[in-house]
């Protein structure tokens, strides 16, 4: 874990630790929703807002050319921190976005019976897992109403681990794509999902991986992911909403038609056609996320600073330790295993008899911030047996100060409610 | 406000026991979920004979307390309440809960129901409060399109 010092220093760095809650210091235990953010980010974009607002990749003016430059070297910055090359990045509104842009283009492309990968056929197979995110589901409910193809789902274990054979046992010479994440946003168990995609491209699949609790809370490679798409946002890394990534092989992308079209991604017009640029551009019509993509490379580039290896083994930490004194407290069952999974700092639980509702109100009046809900899972819950969850994340400011006054305010919970009395 | 202002013993009570709690067979059930935590409930109001008069609630379900306790209170109080009362009576209890906090359910016409006041300074929870009432109103309206 970090020392203390590098904690405060850390922490110092974000200007929202110090609100007050109810009268009491935030402890934000939410970063998997959405992440604080860095001093330095948000200066950084404003700063280049107030001085340095132009339009990119066009006029020839000086301001224009430097706003260029700056959203040029964003994206490098960012496809960089994630093992990839700016060319295969495409910037999007969130990771919403991102997936959907692929589901999308698999529409276009069955409709028009093209012969590419990405043309489905009534009786095709689509694989989620039992865990995914509603983003990484609806999205091929969608593909499956238009195409008739059919969703097949990879089984967790009670435990919730869902491991390679779950997947292979699911996949059939009829599988065109294999949706996944690369951490669970409920359990925060990392799956082995380079695995699973390298087993699924070889089997002819487009493998699309959710990385949105992977990019921000442990290294990742999108090059040798296994996947040929990684979706991630902007916002659970530290930087500003409204903007997120995709990531694509060089292949995937060329071959992957168009969802979104206008100025900005072309080269020839006429009036009955026109010619497309290569990725990122042919992804990317309309005026671009300029100040979100200056924002967020400086959040990864704190992030870089930190060390995202040393920002994972101390939220890691921080998660087992509370792990483990969660379970500790009457009434309280906690969603996933602990035991022969790897985890990033992420835990969710129930109490008996308290709905998670009335437990973040507890908590809250107690300056905790945490997520209840479904956390959009709600297929995951019903499969562990519960409607909904609190959900506990960590981020690179917390703290195990902060563990001691969540845990005393869960352990607070039933006997406020009335129960277990 | 403070979390007791929220949670009145009242409603904690209610979220123990739960009056109306049960559905029997029939009648013109509405079936309401709360998007945010996949909470739902299934609620019928049931008519005299004549449809002029509230003779019970009826309702299953599973949500946080507010939710539960809300269902429970409305079907406590609104037993032997001429149907042409409430409608007004759920617009009074909407706009209160939409209020911010600015308005105080009256105890005298809204009984226990008053108890959860305090659900209005909490922005998050209001759809949790309004549930059975949305529910209440739509099985309501089923009743009449079936009459008609």
């Amino acid at each position: 874990m970090f020392s203390a010092e590098e904690s405060a220093r850390i922490r110092a760095e974000f200007p929202e630790l110090d609100v007050q809650i109810n009268g009491a210091p935030l402890v934000y235990l939410d970063t998997a929703a959405t992440a604080l953010r860095p001093r330095r980010a948000v200066d950084i974009e404003s700063a280049f807002a107030l001085t340095k607002t132009a339009a990119v990749y066009r006029g020839a003016h000086t301001l224009a050319a430097e706003a260029t430059e700056a959203y040029d070297d964003a994206r490098a910055a960012i496809a960089a921190f994630v093992g990839a090359s700016p060319n295969n990045l495409v910037f999007t509104s969130n990771a919403t976005e991102s997936i959907n842009l692929v589901s999308l283009a698999i529409q276009r492309a069955s409709a028009a019976r093209d012969a590419s990968r990405f043309a489905l056929t009534a009786g095709d197979e689509i694989v989620v897992t039992e865990l995914e995110h509603h983003a990484n589901l609806i999205p091929w409910q969608e593909v499956a109403h238009a195409t008739g193809a059919v969703i097949r789902v990879a089984p967790v274990t009670d435990g919730g681990v869902l491991t390679v054979d779950a997947v292979r046992s699911v996949m059939t010479d009829r599988t065109r794509v294999v949706a996944l994440s690369a951490v669970s946003n409920v359990l925060g168990i990392v799956i082995p999902f380079r695995e699973i995609g390298l087993i699924a491209r070889d089997a002819g699949a487009l493998v699309v991986l959710d990385a949105c609790q992977a990019a921000p809370h442990m290294k990742l490679d999108v090059a040798n992911s296994g996947a040929d798409f990684v979706a991630f946002s902007a916002h659970k890394m530290y930087g500003p909403t409204g903007i997120g990534a995709l990531w694509g092989t060089t292949n995937a992308l060329e071959e992957m038609p168009v969802v979104l079209s206008g100025g900005s991604m072309i080269t020839r017009v006429d009036f009955d056609s026109a010619d497309y640029l290569p990725a990122p551009a042919k992804f990317e019509p309309g005026t671009p996320r300029l100040t979100q993509a200056i924002g967020w490379a400086e959040s990864v580039r704190f992030l870089d600073a930190i060390g995202v290896d040393r920002a994972t083994a101390h939220e890691s930490a921080l998660g087992s330790i509370i792990y483990g004194r969660l379970a500790e407290i009457d009434g309280v069952t906690i969603l996933g295993t602990n035991t022969g999974v790897e985890r990033i700092g992420l835990v969710s639980f129930a109490i008996d008899g308290v709905h998670p509702h009335d437990v973040g109100q507890f908590l809250d009046s107690r300056g905790v911030a945490v997520r209840v809900g479904h956390h959009c899972a709600q297929p995951l819950h019903k499969r562990l047996g519960v409607e909904s969850s609190t959900r506990i994340s960590f981020g690179v400011y917390s703290t195990e100060s902060e563990i001691d006054i969540a845990v005393a305010a869960v352990a607070g919970v039933r006997s406020f409610f009335g129960e277990g009395q | 406000m403070n979390l007791e202002g929220l949670y009145q013993q009242i409603i904690l009570d209610h979220n123990k026991k739960k009056a109306g709690y049960g559905l029997t067979p029939g009648g013109e059930v509405s079936h309401q979920y709360n998007p945010t935590c996949g909470d739902e409930i299934q609620l019928k109001v049931v008519l005299s004979d004549d449809g002029a008069t509230i003779t019970g609630v009826e309702w299953e379900g599973t949500g946080c307390s507010i939710s539960q306790a809300s269902a429970s209170l409305m079907a406590q109080e609104v037993r032997g309440m001429p149907l042409a009362e409430f409608e007004s009576f759920v617009g009074g209890f909407r706009d209160a809960m939409r209020s911010r906090g600015e308005i105080t359910l009256d105890e005298e016409e809204f009984g226990d129901i008053a108890a959860l006041s305090g659900v209005s300074k909490f922005v998050a929870r209001v759809k949790c409060a309004m549930l059975a009432w949305v529910a209440a109103e739509d099985s309501i309206a089923r009743a009449r399109n079936s009459l008609n």
